[in-house]
């Protein structure tokens, strides 16, 4: 079927696949995980909004309620969380396809804000029936292992699932018939596409990677509540972050995205990995830890910022602007 | 048994009336046109024909089949196909993925999808434009690539929606001339048109309206001199 | 019924103020023909202006004399430098404009905690939590005021709109904007305008509640939620719609807080948004002309 093998993606998986052999550094690994995490809900994002044109501003509710489906699980019933894990995928669609049903015949923005309603409405959910899902105590569960290893690897494996999926897509019926409703739905229609269908196909695919993500979450961190998995600033806007970031409506742009929202997040969180903490204790300036605090707590500002900045001068994300990128860069170098 | 035909069609908008009893019939293979003044209801007509709207009351059959009310993309897969009078180009496609995303339509797989557009492309002498994205078509393209989409479906009965408004005299025979190639392709048209010697010289018969409601039927000739017919372009004073 | 006689009152009494969040919303959304995801925002903003001013001593009725032009002035530079370049910008996703509402209220959220950080602030006012009784049914002095300043408002905003050009102008672009500028309105201009307005609108609601709210960075959210609830409600861009949104959804949450439990209170909007959404598109506006 395939004409040419997907050498460069091959490669990458072999990479990553040897990563945990050479590093075993827990910091690190959790980062890559959180990467892999993030990769795996920006694609989702990126299939229902980039390719399908249904933008979600509420994708949070998926990944809260995956996580919520391992934690109850685990929580309730004492089966161990990697049941779960099967059932965070399978959840999410429970909610999801409902949604989509009864939503579908909104267009634009009132589906954006239906979604967002529906993120709203789980989060109360959540908080308000305390008897099952803990309220705002939230669900703390034993994690299954104490290495970060196995959690890197099933991180991994989603990735290569949603890519693979998405790869598949993009060349196949579906993907067309995603790409035409993004375009004209009219004229989707008028071509034999139920738009419908395919939107809930497309929803179906996102908020089954979405749930698995939030189930995987469940397992690696050992707790959630309400405000953290169904956050809308965390969650639900990060997802576009980064897909937008990366690009939108490009098969590998929420990877670069994801990427770079790590790192930029971790940047932050760390006080400049870890470089103000050093100074500070070095030469015990109060203005040097005032800047840790600030910094340290600045990644929602820069992440607000970020969609500012993206929005305005990287629309096309930066693997669909790279040509722009790049036409930027190699214009100032010859004047230096 | 007939191949096509709206009995009585009737839509109303509000406390407006669109279209209001329409009854017309279409035979396999010949070229019918639907002509009339500005909101006339000549759109509304292929809307309801496709399945973009609901009709108020009446009927439309096709092949023996009541169609109305059916949904846009069912009637698509029952072999009508239609162009849209205000372009839908799917603008960040290639003209060749447009007319792929519509060969999905009869096939399954993306070979015979490809084969299918290619064919289709070459049919309606698109092949040279087609990597280009379809919003950056100048309007000539994109009334033919509305076209192209719709034959990409294989449709039995083809809407065509003022494919010629818009065009230079040079466009304009190349579009007739492939209305032509459609036809003698076996495909039934029904066609909205306003540049009257365009829509005299390729239909033919041809269905007049006015305000809604039928005024004349027959071929050209007769349509042309029909008093009613007159009076609703050039108005009373001049009849 | 006493109980339900007094949750009726509180609602309308909120309901006046939402009428005033959800009328600003409606005004940008007719225009621009998108939702301000930073509307609850700015109000917080105009809240924040209105405690600094009174930490100096100004009453917070005053204080609407600052609150509302600065928010005016805020809505208009973000119009100006924010929303409209991106007209201009191709891209994608066609809600790019709100994704940029989100961030914007995101940036305002977290500059302000970190001046102010999350500690609750409020308003001190000799008459904060004074009320007066009319017929066993207690009334929030500051409420009622607000309802009445919010009152004023509105039918300031009805006279303006219907009988000035800028009005009138605002109203052309918000029903067909092509038209409007062939017949020589200056929509750039009456977007950025309209933002102002909009803005300074939500200030006002912000300021009138000042008194009777606890005041953090994150408060700003909730009443966003809200305004798009109330804007929903009353049916995109109309400005009676909006009031009747904001009526419903005060008296609403009053029931459901009252009858359900408090924490039902933010769920029963919600809720009602997406029965209206979906039963009745168009929201109260369509029940009016058929």
């Amino acid at each position: 079927m395939l004409k040419k093998l997907p050498i460069a993606e091959m490669i990458a998986l072999a990479v990553f696949m040897a990563i945990p052999f050479f590093m075993k550094d827990n910091y690190f690994l959790h980062l890559l995980i959180l990467f892999l995490m993030w990769v795996v809900i920006g694609s989702s994002w990126n299939i229902f909004a980039g390719y399908t044109g249904q933008v979600s501003f509420g994708h949070a509710a998926f990944f809260g309620a995956g996580a919520y489906a391992a934690g109850l699980l685990a929580h309730h019933f004492g089966y161990s969380a990697w049941w779960g894990m099967a059932l965070g995928g399978p959840a999410a669609v429970l909610i999801g396809l409902p949604f989509g049903i009864i939503c579908f015949p909104l267009r634009g923005a009132y589906f954006t804000l239906a979604s967002l309603a529906l993120n709203l409405i789980l989060m109360h959910v959540a908080t308000i029936a305390e008897n099952f899902t803990g309220g705002m105590q939230g669900i703390m569960i034993m994690p299954a292992f104490v290495s970060k290893i196995p959690y890197y690897y099933i991180a991994l494996a989603m990735v290569v699932a949603i890519l693979a999926v998405i790869n598949l897509v993009v060349r196949s019926k579906f993907g067309y018939y995603f790409v035409s409703i993004r375009e004209d739905q009219d004229a989707a229609e008028s071509l034999g596409i139920n738009s419908t269908l395919y939107k809930n196909i497309s929803l179906g695919i996102s908020v089954f990677f979405t749930g698995m993500a939030g189930s995987l979450y469940m397992n690696y961190m050992g707790f959630i509540d309400p405000s953290v998995v169904f956050s809308l600033s965390d969650y639900s806007i990060m997802a576009i972050l980064v897909a937008i970031v990366g690009g939108v409506g490009t098969v590998y742009g929420p990877t670069v995205g994801a990427f770079i929202m790590v790192a930029v997040n971790e940047f932050f969180r760390s006080g400049f990995f870890g470089l103000l903490g050093f100074i500070g204790k070095r030469t015990g300036s109060p203005l040097v830890s005032k800047a840790l605090d600030f910094v340290t707590h600045a990644h929602v500002l820069v992440f607000g910022i970020l969609v500012i900045v993206v929005i305005l001068y990287l629309p096309k994300g930066v693997v669909g602007d790279w040509e722009k990128i790049k036409r930027k860069v190699l214009r100032v170098r010859p004047t230096e | 048994m007939s191949f096509f035909r709206v009995e009585k069609l009737v839509k109303t908008f509000g406390g407006l009336t669109a279209v209001n009893e329409v009854s017309f019939e279409v035979k396999e293979g010949e070229i019918f046109g639907l002509i009339g003044p500005n909101g006339a209801g000549k759109t509304t007509l292929f809307n309801m024909i496709s399945g973009v709207y609901v009709p108020t009351s009446g009927k439309v059959i096709y092949k023996d089949q009541e169609i109305q009310g059916v949904k846009p993309y069912r009637i698509c897969k029952m072999g009508v196909g239609r162009t849209f009078q205000v372009v839908k180009p799917l603008g960040r496609m290639s003209v060749r993925d447009n007319v792929i995303a519509a060969s999905f339509a009869r096939v399954n797989s993306m070979k015979e999808a490809r084969d299918n557009a290619s064919e289709i492309l070459d049919f309606c002498g698109l092949t040279s434009v087609r990597g280009t994205l379809a919003k950056s078509l100048p309007i000539a393209g994109r009334k033919r690539l509305e076209i192209a989409r719709a034959m990409a479906t294989r449709p039995d009965l083809l809407l065509l929606d003022e494919t010629a408004a818009g065009l230079n005299p040079t466009e304009l025979l190349s579009a007739i001339n492939l209305i032509h190639k459609i036809r003698k392709n076996g495909t039934t048209i029904i066609i909205i048109e306003h540049i009257m010697h365009v829509i005299m010289s390729i239909s033919d018969r041809i269905h007049a309206i006015n305000f809604g409601q039928t005024i004349a039927e027959g071929t050209p000739k007769d349509v042309a001199a029909n008093q009613a017919v007159i009076e609703a372009y050039l108005g009373t004073d001049y009849a | 019924m006493a109980i339900f006689f007094q949750t009726i009152v509180a609602g309308l009494l909120k309901g006046g103020l939402y009428a005033l969040i959800g009328i600003g919303m409606t005004l940008i959304m007719g225009v621009m023909g998108i939702i301000n995801l930073a509307h609850g925002q700015m109000m917080m903003l105009a809240m924040y202006i209105t405690f600094i001013l009174n930490q100096v001593g100004l009453d917070p009725y005053l204080s609407l004399f600052v609150a509302m032009p600065s928010l005016f002035i805020i809505g208009v530079l973000i119009q100006k430098y924010f929303l409209n370049p991106l007209i201009k910008v191709e891209t994608i996703l066609p809600q790019n404009m709100v994704l940029m509402t989100v961030g914007i209220g995101m940036a305002m959220t977290e500059i302000v905690r970190f001046v102010f950080k999350s500690d609750y602030k409020y308003v001190k006012t000799s008459y904060s939590s004074s009320t007066f009784f009319l017929g066993g049914i207690s009334f929030n002095v500051p409420l009622v005021i607000a309802f009445f300043i919010a009152v004023l408002f509105t039918i300031i905003m009805f006279w303006f709109l219907n009988r000035t050009d800028l009005g009138r102008s605002i109203r052309a672009t918000a029903q067909d904007k092509d038209a409007a500028t062939l017949m020589g309105v200056n929509t750039g201009r009456i977007t950025v305008i309209t933002m102002g307005l909009g803005a300074a609108l939500v200030a006002a609601a912000g300021t009138l509640l000042a008194p009777v709210y606890y005041i953090f960075p994150d408060i700003g959210s909730p009443f966003t939620t809200k305004a798009f609830i109330i804007t929903i409600l009353g049916g995109l861009g109309s400005t009676v719609g909006a009031i009747f949104g904001g009526v419903t959804l005060g008296m609403a949450e009053s029931l459901g807080a009252t009858y359900l439990g408090m924490q039902y209170e933010d769920i029963v909007g919600l809720v009602i948004f997406i029965m209206v959404l979906l039963f009745l598109p168009g929201g109260f506006k369509r029940l009016t002309k058929v």
